[in-house]
């Protein structure tokens, strides 16, 4: 009889307007390696952020067994100390602090808060070696690759005499090497007797470690699988296997010439100098087109959209940008503007509004020169134009001298997409245009998204949701780790294969 | 409507403040605050500290600080004896070598913070040691005046009484004052009656009407006294029309809303085209000047140029936009709001001076003020 080392059973969460989990249920055999699987949004982090106390008792329904015993965690300390430690995708490490500073941070080697440092260093170096790694504890942690920043926190999570560990993509942001390094510390750990939970979406790798694997969809539990027996498309099918409901207006596609156009488009990561992040981008856009990018979180897709549009992420960019088959140079923001690109950010809120100013303020920021006359804004003029767009795409508000920052997400983004339509472009990018937003909403958006098609313009939609983009999208383009994996009409498009496209070149690496 | 006239209350709230703090120092002082002397002397003595709290409003809005704004206005005034006093130079040429120099300052510290984002505290607090070293410097430790008498003028003279008899009154002056009164008034009018024309009604009329004649009404009063003594001074015709004309630029034009659009959320303003750097760049370009005017007006009005010049100028400037309704992380505030926050500094500094307050408890009744006003702001902000 196997040792349950966790149970969770029948959790729910719900956030305002969504349900992240629906009675979600998880069983994990002591000593296991457990993979937890599904798309993005699927509720795999919501989960362990429920274990781990980031969201409290309280904050959900459910049980949590852990050792046998029901659980109530008040914090990520409380569950820490009966050695339950997560490891999260964005690593918790404070860059500017040395190795051994990190690992004690918050559970230093300490009497009456005086610091014993020889003490903690010793441990350290103990702890480094466990991990495979070689550097004074005194390297300031920035210096080191984000491989070895993992292998860090892993040691971290040793110090706190860890049991259960949690690993939220541990190898995402790992090249080949620092992978296998990285799984292979999991077998060593299972051999002393802990058990480890790992997020990822790499299911090769998934196949080589982990004893069971439970897929999660929609914040429901699909299946727990035995992972000797199984095959990557059969976990795939238990991914995605939801059915469309009528959730997309419809639309009649014409399509026109090529209007925007992409070649060779490569970029490096902003601040580590020889990190690849696009590698040789080519798509195209036709007059009236939708096309989707589909691709896990990490793939480079709103790196390219910024790197493009004006050069606004990445260095050492190379690339062409054609127009009307013409190359334009769109190498800072104003040009990208001036030759009709209108880039819409994914994270609406720090990137795309000023949300201590009100509605018609921010509907014509990226063209004043629509509403002014030799520099001297025509007040009327502006308020007309606010007012419009609010009739137009229904901006819900009192007035338009809301600020944005009271209005709903849905709300927020259509502040957003009126002053790039107000700016008047050929080509939109869109990047993860309904995050956050409700079904009403997204209907509402999916229909002005329809309507920028049939007035000629070119929209490129990026999305993690993949019926979304099945559901609007004419082409779908699919990229990961910054390569375009696979290209499809919709029609021929399913889920199904978009995920193929993605794990198969996932694979080959 | 609702958000509008809420928004309204917090400005009128601020001009409320300054007439309770007018009339409290009115009895306070035993009714010396508005004799017209006093008044002018008020004006005269807070010109500087206004014309300097235009440029560093754009500066903060933008989302920065200038700390040097004090040293840069006492160098320039040592400038402007050296070229004056001691080459002779006539005062036309020099002032505009001063604004000049006002502004390279000002490019050169926007140079690094707009540009290679060095954070604006430092290079400005750089700026200020920099510059009172150099103002010891270029003095060599002395104090130098006269100043040409025409120069003088600039900060001790009045405007000429054209209309005027021999009477007690400053004729002109009372007549500019109804004039500026009535444009406002007109202005104000034709952009309700605009935005009638075009549906948006404007709140009940007798407010509007109310609004106008309280303000109108203490404005004349003041013209008035002010009439009554000497009419009124050359530097108010100049903070006037600067006032007017940052007014307009804020309020009205595209330069105005990117600078607010930067300070409300440079990353989202760069994506939207604006031009982050090169518009905080010339935000520091016109805080140079405007130090180097306000440190003109001074050394004018002191007749001589001294080392001193300037200790402490960046304080009330900085204080005088922040009780004006300005936010430190940027992207709120308003010319207005800088000019009666520089009045109520202004008042509470000439009211307790005349009331025999040491100028250590001045201080710490300042310092509390401001906080006041702060945390009043932040709390109202808070509860929209």
């Amino acid at each position: 009889m196997d040792n349950i080392i966790l149970e969770m059973r029948g959790i729910t969460k719900t956030f305002p307007g969504v349900k992240a989990l629906d009675n979600v249920n998880l069983t994990v055999r002591e000593g296991d390696i457990h993979a937890l699987c599904g798309e993005n949004g699927a509720g795999k982090s919501t989960l362990m952020k429920v274990l781990s106390g980031v969201y409290p008792f309280g904050s959900y329904e459910g049980k949590i067994f852990y050792q046998g015993e029901e659980r109530h965690f008040r914090d990520i300390a409380h569950s820490e100390e009966l050695g339950i430690i997560i490891i999260h995708q964005e690593l918790a490490l404070v860059p500017l602090l040395s190795i051994c500073e990190n690992v004690f941070l918050g559970n230093e080697e300490a009497k009456y808060g005086v610091i014993n440092w020889d003490s903690a260093e010793r441990k350290t170096k103990a702890l480094l070696e466990k991990v495979g790694l070689h550097e004074s504890p005194e390297t300031v942690v920035m210096t080191l690759g984000t491989g070895k920043q993992q292998l860090i926190e892993i040691a971290k999570a040793l110090s706190k005499k860890v049991k259960l560990l949690i690993l939220d993509e541990p190898t995402a942001s790992l090249n080949e090497n620092d992978s296998e390094a990285l799984l292979a510390l999991l077998f060593e750990f299972k051999s002393h007797g802990i058990t480890s939970i790992i997020i990822s979406h790499k299911l090769n790798e998934i196949k080589k470690v982990a004893d069971q694997i439970t897929i999660l969809r929609d914040g429901a539990t699909i299946e727990t699988l035995d992972t000797p027996d199984i095959s990557e498309d059969r976990i795939i099918k238990s991914m995605v296997g939801r059915e469309i409901k009528d959730r997309y207006p419809k639309r009649e596609p014409h399509l026109g010439e090529t209007i925007f156009e992409v070649k060779d488009w490569i970029a490096y990561h902003p601040l580590q100098a020889d990190r690849q992040i696009l590698k040789g981008i080519n798509l195209h856009v036709k007059k009236g087109e939708v096309v989707g990018i589909a691709g896990l979180m990490g793939s480079g897709r709103t790196e390219f959209a910024m790197s493009v549009f004006g050069r606004s992420y990445g260095r050492r960019i190379s690339g062409e940008v054609l127009l009307h088959g013409k190359k334009v140079d769109v190498s800072t923001i104003g040009k990208a503007v001036d030759n009709g690109l209108a880039y819409v950010t994914e994270d609406r809120k720090t990137f795309g509004l000023n949300l201590i100013d009100h509605i018609k303020h921010n509907i014509t920021l990226a063209n004043l020169k629509g509403v002014s006359k030799a520099g001297v804004i025509n007040d009327l003029q502006e308020l007309n134009v606010a007012n419009d767009y609010r009739k137009k795409i229904n901006i819900r508000c009192s007035t338009v001298y809301q600020t944005t920052g009271n209005l709903s997400g849905g709300n927020q983004q259509k502040v957003v997409l009126s002053k790039w339509l107000f700016a008047n472009p050929e080509v939109l990018i869109l990047d993860e245009p309904t995050r956050g937003i409700d079904v009403g909403a997204k209907y509402e958006i999916y229909t002005i998204i329809n309507q920028l098609a049939d007035s000629d313009k070119a929209v490129i939609v990026i999305s993690s949701e993949m019926p979304e983009l099945l559901g609007i999208c004419d082409r779908i383009y699919v990229m990961n780790e910054g390569r375009l994996v696979g290209e499809m009409l919709a029609k021929d498009a399913s889920q199904d294969k978009i995920m193929r496209a993605i794990i198969r070149s996932g694979n080959k690496e | 409507m609702g958000v509008q006239a809420r928004g309204n209350l917090r400005e009128y709230g601020l001009m409320i403040a300054l007439v309770v703090i007018m009339v409290l120092f009115q009895i306070l002082t035993d009714g010396t605050l508005f004799k017209p002397l006093n008044l002018t002397n008020l004006v005269l003595q807070n010109s500087y500290i206004i014309i300097m709290a235009l440029g560093m409003l754009l500066v903060i809005v933008a989302g920065h600080i200038d700390l040097s704004v004090g040293s840069v206005a006492g160098f320039i005034g040592a400038l402007a004896a050296v070229l004056m006093v001691r080459s002779g130079m006539h005062f036309v040429p020099a002032t505009l070598l001063c604004l000049i120099a006002g502004g390279m300052i000002g490019a050169a510290q926007g140079y690094w913070i707009a540009y290679l984002k060095i954070p604006a505290f430092i290079v400005t607090l750089a700026g200020m040691l920099v510059f009172r070293g150099l103002t010891l410097a270029l003095l060599a430790g002395e104090s130098i005046g006269p100043f040409p008498t025409q120069f003088q003028l600039l900060s001790s003279g009045f405007i000429p009484d054209f209309l005027g008899g021999s009477g007690g009154f400053h004729v002109t002056s009372l007549v500019i004052g109804v004039l500026v009164a009535a444009a406002m008034f007109y202005t104000s009018l034709r952009t309700r009656l605009n935005r009638q024309k075009h549906g948006f009604q404007g709140g009940p009329l007798w407010v509007f009407i109310l609004e106008h004649a309280l303000i109108s009404g203490l404005f004349l009063y003041l013209i008035y006294l002010l009439a009554s003594y000497k009419g009124i001074p050359n530097v108010l015709i100049v903070m006037g029309i600067l006032i007017a004309f940052f007014t307009f630029v804020t309020m009205r034009t595209t330069i105005g809303r990117r600078v607010y659009a930067l300070g409300g959320n440079e990353k989202a303003a760069r994506l939207s085209g604006v031009k982050t750097e090169r518009l905080t760049f010339f935000t520091f370009i016109t805080m140079g000047v405007l130090a180097a005017l306000g440190g003109l007006i001074f050394v004018a009005r002191l007749n001589t140029a001294t080392p001193k010049a300037g200790v402490g100028f960046e304080l009330d400037v900085i204080a005088a936009v922040f009780i004006g309704g300005a936010s430190a992380s940027g992207g709120v505030g308003k010319v207005l709001g800088a000019v009666v926050g520089a009045f109520i500094m202004g008042v509470m500094n000439n009211g307790m001076s005349i009331m025999g307050i040491g100028i250590d408890w001045q201080q710490v009744i300042k310092g509390l003020v401001l906080l006041a006003a702060v945390i009043f702001d932040v709390y109202n902000k808070s509860k929209v």
